[in-house]
């Protein structure tokens, strides 16, 4: 057991301004009706969909600092990462803007990352306005990692699909929102798994281990949050955490979901689900945010998972490294109908919705 | 499993990735097997047909000639029928049925040819053609060569 690995945010850094886009295939999945913009086309009038990825964190950027009636000016840092080879579509995309930028790799937990390096500044009290973002693109992740759009190939019943799509969100000192209060900053956790059609399973001991420690360290339960939701581990990768957390003495009940898992409709055909950096981006961005805006839920767990591996490592026999970051959303509205404190929330919500499992 | 402390990492691992194993859902055999066998099927009727047609439009062509017009006109309608989007699509329901035939080799050249033409025709084009089919045409040399060395002997 190392150092502790949660901050807890004393001035709780506000998330003022949201944005998400995504692509056609994606806007007819389940969180159609929440985007703020579906693309026409995948390649979103660009020549390349490397292109277009960079426009879509572009426009991402630029949509959530409008959607925060801020100017661009008045941003002092951008913090964002993809999945390509030297993060260049958030690199590239950053040219564009007049101010700080940091790039990070975090694979498909990129947005957590971003939101707790982020809230670690604002929290400090040193920067007045950050945007944190990322994106992925069904294409130029295909062409990456497996291959060409084209083939006609089959894909295993436990690959995922990459989601097209880009999500940002700007963090400030001060005004309306849902605040960030707490952020686990995820070890790389590796179980030897090597099967790079399987990342479900790859990252899911990575999910355990960020949520063990959240909850050792904060000393709450499941029960305590709305809703827990992980990236992209898919139906397989979902299933195998929550069978690991019951091993370690913890139930997820029905308040734990996965976006990658609830992303898409049945008959999409995407198998495992959605996976990429968009995915957990462009549910947070759209579906979670208004939510907590509204006060619909109360206090969320978001843990976007990351598998951290490379096409020249894998075919190099190496083994996947999952890491997963977690950050606690709190809405700064009271539910409906009955001021109650934050603290009993939970306890007014589980009880008022039906949910009845216990934490270990 | 994977609770003991008592368990070293490797044999944690191992029993992670047993149990993972456990849990993958399967791939039914038999539909799939069906579907191959219908897909690819019916691409040898065709070539097939596209063989008889030319026959008997020319009846004086040596039939080994034949052949090859025959290999020609399947690799184009595949190579097209790629260009168009529609291949993959018969290759997700096929699987190997549309793999295994000359059509799949058209089909493993021109998707990569089509994936990477936005980085140039020597870098894009040209040097990403055979990163799919290269596999099969260095095992296909390197078989010749032994048989013909074999052949040589006997």
């Amino acid at each position: 057991m190392g150092a502790r690995r949660t901050v807890i945010f004393e001035n709780k850094p506000v998330i003022i301004g949201s944005y998400s886009i995504v692509g056609p295939k994606e806007g007819k999945g389940n969180f159609a009706s929440y985007f703020d913009y579906i693309m026409k086309d995948d390649s979103f009038g660009e020549e390349s969909y490397e292109k277009a990825e960079k426009k879509m964190i572009e426009s991402a950027v630029a949509g959530a600092i409008k959607n925060a009636g801020i100017k661009t000016e008045d941003v002092s840092l951008l913090l964002s990462g993809d999945l390509l080879n030297q993060i260049i579509s958030s690199s590239y995309a950053a040219r564009n803007f007049d101010m700080g930028f940091l790039g990070l790799f975090g694979a498909c937990s990129t947005m957590a990352e971003g939101l707790a390096v982020g809230s670690s500044i604002i929290d400090g009290g040193y920067l007045d306005n950050i945007v944190c973002a990322t994106g992925s693109h069904f294409s130029t992740a295909e062409r990456q990692f497996r291959f060409p759009l084209e083939l006609g190939n089959q894909r295993p019943p436990t690959s995922q699909w990459t989601v097209t799509g880009a999500g940002a969100c700007v963090l400030a000192q001060k005004g309306q929102g849902p605040r960030v209060t707490m952020a686990t900053f995820g070890k790389v956790v590796d179980y030897a798994v090597n099967d790079v059609n399987d990342m479900g399973a790859a990252m899911a001991p990575a999910a355990m281990d960020t949520m063990m420690t959240h909850f050792r360290e904060t000393e709450r339960t499941p029960d305590d949050y709305d809703l827990i939701v992980t990236g992209d581990l898919g139906k397989l990768g979902s299933e195998i955490l929550i069978d690991l957390m019951e091993m370690n003495g913890i139930k997820l009940g029905l308040n734990y979901n996965d976006c990658g898992q609830m992303y898409f409709t049945r008959n999409q055909n995407t198998l495992s689900g959605g996976s990429g950096c968009g995915c957990s981006a462009t549910v947070l961005n759209s579906y979670i945010i208004s939510k907590l805006r509204k006060g619909e839920l109360q206090r969320v767990l978001f843990m976007p998972t990351g598998a951290l591996m490379s096409t020249t490592a894998s075919q190099q026999g190496e083994t996947i490294p999952g890491v997963c970051h977690a950050i606690v959303l709190e809405s700064d509205v009271k539910p409906k109908g009955g001021g109650v404190q934050s603290k009993d929330v939970k306890k007014s919500t589980t009880a008022s919705k039906g949910r009845s499992k216990k934490g270990g | 499993m994977l609770r003991g402390n008592k368990m070293t990492e490797k044999e944690r691992n191992q029993a992670y990735n047993k149990y993972v194993k456990a849990k993958i859902p399967k791939t039914r055999a038999w539909p799939s097997l069906f579907n191959s066998f219908i897909v690819g099927g019916v691409i040898c009727c065709i070539g097939q047909g596209i063989n008889d047609l030319i026959l008997l439009g020319f009846p004086t062509m040596a039939e080994q000639t034949a052949w090859g017009y025959t290999l020609i006109a399947l690799i184009f309608i595949a190579s097209f029928l790629t260009g168009i989007g529609v291949y993959d699509k018969i290759g997700k329901f096929a699987g190997g049925g549309s793999i295994v035939p000359i059509t799949g080799f058209s089909n493993s050249v021109t998707s990569p040819s089509l994936e990477f033409k936005h980085e140039g025709i020597i870098y894009g084009i040209c040097v990403k053609m055979f990163t799919i089919a290269g596999p099969v045409i260095v095992v296909g040399v390197v078989s010749s060569v032994i048989v013909g060395i074999i052949y040589l002997f006997v």
